[in-house]
């Protein structure tokens, strides 16, 4: 069963036909491990990759971490079999790549529907994310956001998107307005946005500066490709010093005014209203998990 | 004379050979004529193997420095073997894959006893095998430089190959003259040896010019100096630099074990330590680096066996000394050349138990396992098949003297568990490991309450270890026990010089 | 399930194995194996595979697996690939 709302600060890919990768996955402290049965696996293994992630995830312990599976788009023909395999082993979530339009969520989710009821699994155990690819898809992307229940989230997927754009990844810009549509369009939908990969992971510093970047917009995370990128992601998100004190003054204010039974708390003599309190809370939320320096699980 | 020597009061009681007699007639040659006229040099092998007055059952030596490159083992037994030896105890601080020739010798009757550190390849797989009758005798690098001082390993004579020595014996891992091409750095295994042995022969391709200091072996302990064309193949005996890995799970492993020196609280202005070669020990240094960046702390010193990752660090200030008794890689060689404080040790000084060593100085250790059991005994000599394929180094000698012992291992390496019941071959005992730092958890000997303490303090979570042995069966499943037969082909030592453990032959 | 021809599934990489399926008519199965962890795991990797080939009622065929420290859930999803391949069928057996 998926948790709607949890922290993702980062999703790892994982190669799907990579048996030793997949065993490690939940080793590096990354929030979601993602199997990857698209773009990382040869066409030719398609076949391979989707029944050794259905194997791992029916039989590795992955501990507390989100499983997410990225399967093939349902209009390639492997996409269907991709969602019979992974559906019934169990997968938290559902990556689809390449959404266009609320309509690809809706036929992605009946696919969904229909295996959990064939599979005498509880109808809706299964969450979505959608991968925002193209022109299109950014355009769509409020409708996209709204078309399931099962949603999660959803993501941006800019290799395939500057294509479209007739443009390249440079220093971000190119990405400003597809960020700031799907940002707005998650929080619309009251579901997690999250960013795409930097893929050149020797670049440390270019990274820090994107993952600097979309925490600012407002993302919850970020896709990542290698283990190196998740301590440097999770020290971007982790809160300063001075927010917190903030956030645990305006905290103890509320459990103060709890305490004397009022519903009003204020704090230097300004009112504490709820979005605050919200803020607050999350801000807590992420140095909690932040904090916690090795991620290893009973 | 003006005086008479048995008038001199208490003269008895003064050490004297007797009344001035005149002294030696001088040479007046040149200094460079006297080099070229009387020196320590013999034409062949064979004429210092003569006059070191070898004989049958007797105990040869050789030392490690050139590892998988060494070529003096070999050519040496050659010309032994030629010369129609037998018995003989080869008494190596340690050996490698290359001297696989050696169950030629074995086969022959040459070698029938073997003293070492740790057996590699072939040569291992033989011996695992039942190929000696004598069980071969495993020490520790500390443990021998003991057995050597104390006698129970008696050296008759010693075969040290040299990248340099000038014809008096003042020999060295390299030369600030001329390095000839071969550079071992540190000759520190080869000093006990040579100080110990009845007789000392140098074996070098490189003759330089008197006086070749610095010099790791002084003349007085040399005997005969050998010049061959040979002495091993540098690729072999160091590769250019020890890199960094790249392997995430090993950067995970030293990324925990540097965690886990700072909340134990050996990290501080003034530190010592000790890191192993493997690629997570390794590591571990640079995830100590950024913290002494981090807090602007020093290391006193880094001891032990030097990669170039310690003596860049000594490079740019953050190590005062290092103490050096091998040298891991061509640039940790260099470093000893050219660097004042780059201090080359002896095997003794190292880790003998017997004296007062750099060893018990250490604050911490990072050491490697091949298997650690649930008492925390490590095995860093058999692998999981039952088969010799490692080396004691200075395991137990470090861990022992070290007041924070961690090992650092992946929870399985591929199919094969590392955390298991019992290992295979007890080389340290478990009482002096304080930490493990697996990729999927730390466990903490209950023998160190404190340290769990200081680590749960600091927020790492601490596994029982019997937790961590069970994550891993859980995940790789359970392992077919080693077949063993009754006969002991190898005696693992302890620093001390009793018996910690034996090796049996393998049953196939 | 019939096999129609030779079928190969999986890697030589570590921690994966590779499985070469060749159909027979008769002689049952013909298991060759060969493992980096031979000793400890020979026989639990070999019942992985005769156990997957009797579930998938693959009765005659002579089987090569060079394994590298796969676990058990990889040598079973490299069986099955081989037998999926070697029939020329699609028609998974996904289970919950």
């Amino acid at each position: 069963m998926y948790i709607k709302d949890r922290l993702r600060r980062s999703m790892m890919f994982i190669p799907g036909n990579n048996p030793g990768m997949i065993r490690d996955a939940n080793i590096y402290g990354a929030d979601s491990i993602m199997f990857d049965l698209e773009d990382s696996v040869a066409y030719t293994e398609k076949d391979a990759a989707r029944l050794l992630v259905y194997n791992a995830l029916k039989t590795l312990n992955f501990g507390r971490k989100e499983t997410v599976v990225r399967i093939n788009d349902l209009s390639s023909g492997l996409g269907a079999a991709d969602l019979e395999a992974v559906v019934r082993a169990g997968v938290q979530v559902v990556r689809l790549p390449k959404t266009d339009s609320a309509q690809d969520v809706i036929d992605c989710e009946r696919e969904i529907e229909r295996i959990e009821k064939e599979a005498g699994i509880p109808v809706g155990t299964t969450g979505m994310m959608a991968a925002i690819e193209s022109a299109n898809g950014v355009l769509n992307a409020a409708s996209i956001a709204k078309a399931s229940d099962r949603l999660i989230g959803i993501a941006l997927g800019a290799e395939d998107y500057v294509t479209d754009l007739k443009t390249t990844r440079s220093d971000g810009i190119e990405l400003l307005f597809a960020r700031s549509m799907i940002l707005n369009a998650a929080r619309a939908a009251g579901i997690a946005a999250l960013d795409t990969v930097y893929s050149d992971v020797n670049n440390e510093e270019g990274f820090i500066a994107e993952a600097t970047i979309i925490k600012k917009l407002g993302f919850d995370g970020k896709s990542i490709i290698n283990p190196r990128q998740i301590e440097p992601l999770h020290k971007v998100f982790m809160p300063s010093e001075k927010d917190l004190n903030k956030a645990r003054a305006i905290m103890d204010a509320i459990a103060e005014a709890n305490a004397r039974g009022s519903g009003v708390a204020s704090l230097k003599g300004k009112m504490i209203d709820k979005p605050v309190v919200i803020r607050a809370q999350r801000l807590l939320d992420l140095y909690e998990a932040g904090r916690r320096i090795d991620e290893v699980e009973d | 004379m003006n005086f008479d020597i048995n008038k001199i009061p208490h003269i008895n009681e003064i050490a004297n050979n007797g009344s001035f007699s005149g002294a030696r007639s001088k040479n007046t040659e040149t200094f460079q004529q006297r080099c070229k006229d009387c020196n320590k040099i013999v034409p062949s092998l064979e004429e210092a193997i003569k006059k070191s007055g070898l004989r049958d059952g007797m105990t040869i030596s050789f030392h490690h420095h050139f590892r998988n490159g060494d070529h003096i083992i070999n050519n040496v037994l050659d010309k032994l073997a030629e010369m129609g030896f037998k018995n003989l105890t080869l008494a190596a601080s340690s050996l490698s894959a290359v001297h696989a020739p050696l169950i030629e010798h074995i086969r022959s009757g040459l070698v029938t006893h073997i003293e070492t550190s740790g057996l590699r390849g072939e040569l291992a797989e033989q011996i695992s095998r039942g190929l000696m009758d004598f069980p071969v005798v495993f020490r520790s690098h500390g443990g021998r430089a003991s057995a050597i001082r104390s006698g129970e390993l008696h050296i008759d004579v010693a075969f040290l190959g040299a990248p340099s020595c000038d014809p008096y014996g003042n020999a060295n891992g390299y030369s600030r003259d001329d390095d000839g091409g071969i550079s071992c750095g540190s000759l520190g295994y080869a000093r006990t040896d040579a100080e110990f042995a009845d007789k000392v022969i140098i074996i070098t391709n490189n003759i330089v010019s008197y006086p070749n200091a610095p010099w790791a072996i002084p003349e007085h302990d040399v005997d005969y100096v050998v010049l061959v064309d040979d002495i091993g193949d540098p690729k072999g005996i160091m590769s250019g630099a020890t890199r960094y890995t790249k392997d995430p799970k090993e950067l995970l492993i030293a990324k925990t074990a540097a965690n886990v020196v700072e909340a134990a609280g050996y990290l501080y202005d003034g530190f010592s330590m000790q890191m192993g070669s493997g690629g997570a020990s390794l590591a571990t240094a640079r995830f100590i680096r950024q913290k002494m960046l981090d807090r602007g702390i020093r290391c006193r010193f880094a001891l032990g066996g030097i990669t170039g990752q310690i003596t860049a660090m000594h490079e740019e200030g953050l190590i005062d000394r290092i103490l050096d008794v091998q040298s891991f890689d061509l640039d940790a060689a260099k470093s000893l050349k050219n660097n004042h404080f780059h201090h080359q040790i002896s095997a003794t000084y190292y880790a003998s138990h017997l004296v007062a060593t750099a060893a018990e100085q250490l604050d911490f250790v990072i050491l490697s396992a091949l298997e650690i059991d649930t008492d925390f005994n490590v095995n860093v000599l058999t692998g999981s098949d039952g088969v010799i394929r490692g080396a004691i180094g200075g395991h137990p000698d470090t861990a022992e003297s070290a007041s924070l012992a961690v090992i650092v291992a992946p929870l399985v390496r591929g199919r094969i568990p590392t955390v298991v019941e019992h290992v295979g071959t007890v080389v340290t005992p478990g009482s002096v490991i304080d930490v493990l730092v697996t990729d999927r958890g730390i466990a903490v000997n209950p023998n160190r309450p404190d340290l769990k303490e200081k680590l749960e303090k600091f927020g790492l979570h601490v596994f029982d270890i019997h937790d961590l042995q069970k994550k891993a069966e859980e995940l790789v499943g359970v392992p077919e026990p080693i077949r063993y037969k009754e006969r002991i082909v190898g005696v693992a030592m302890y620093r001390d010089n009793t018996v910690i453990d034996v090796i049996r032959q393998i049953d196939e | 399930m019939e096999l129609k021809t030779n079928s190969t599934a999986g890697t030589m990489e570590s921690s994966d194995i590779m499985i070469m399926l060749e159909p027979r008519t008769e002689g049952g199965i013909e298991l060759e194996l060969t493992s980096s962890v031979m000793q400890q795991f020979g026989k639990q990797i070999r019942k992985v595979i005769l156990d997957t080939l009797q579930e998938y009622d693959v009765q005659n065929a002579k089987v090569e697996a060079v394994d590298k420290g796969a676990l058990d859930c990889t040598v079973r999803a490299r069986t099955v690939a081989a037998i999926y391949r070697a029939a020329q069928r699609s028609d998974y057996r996904w289970e919950v």
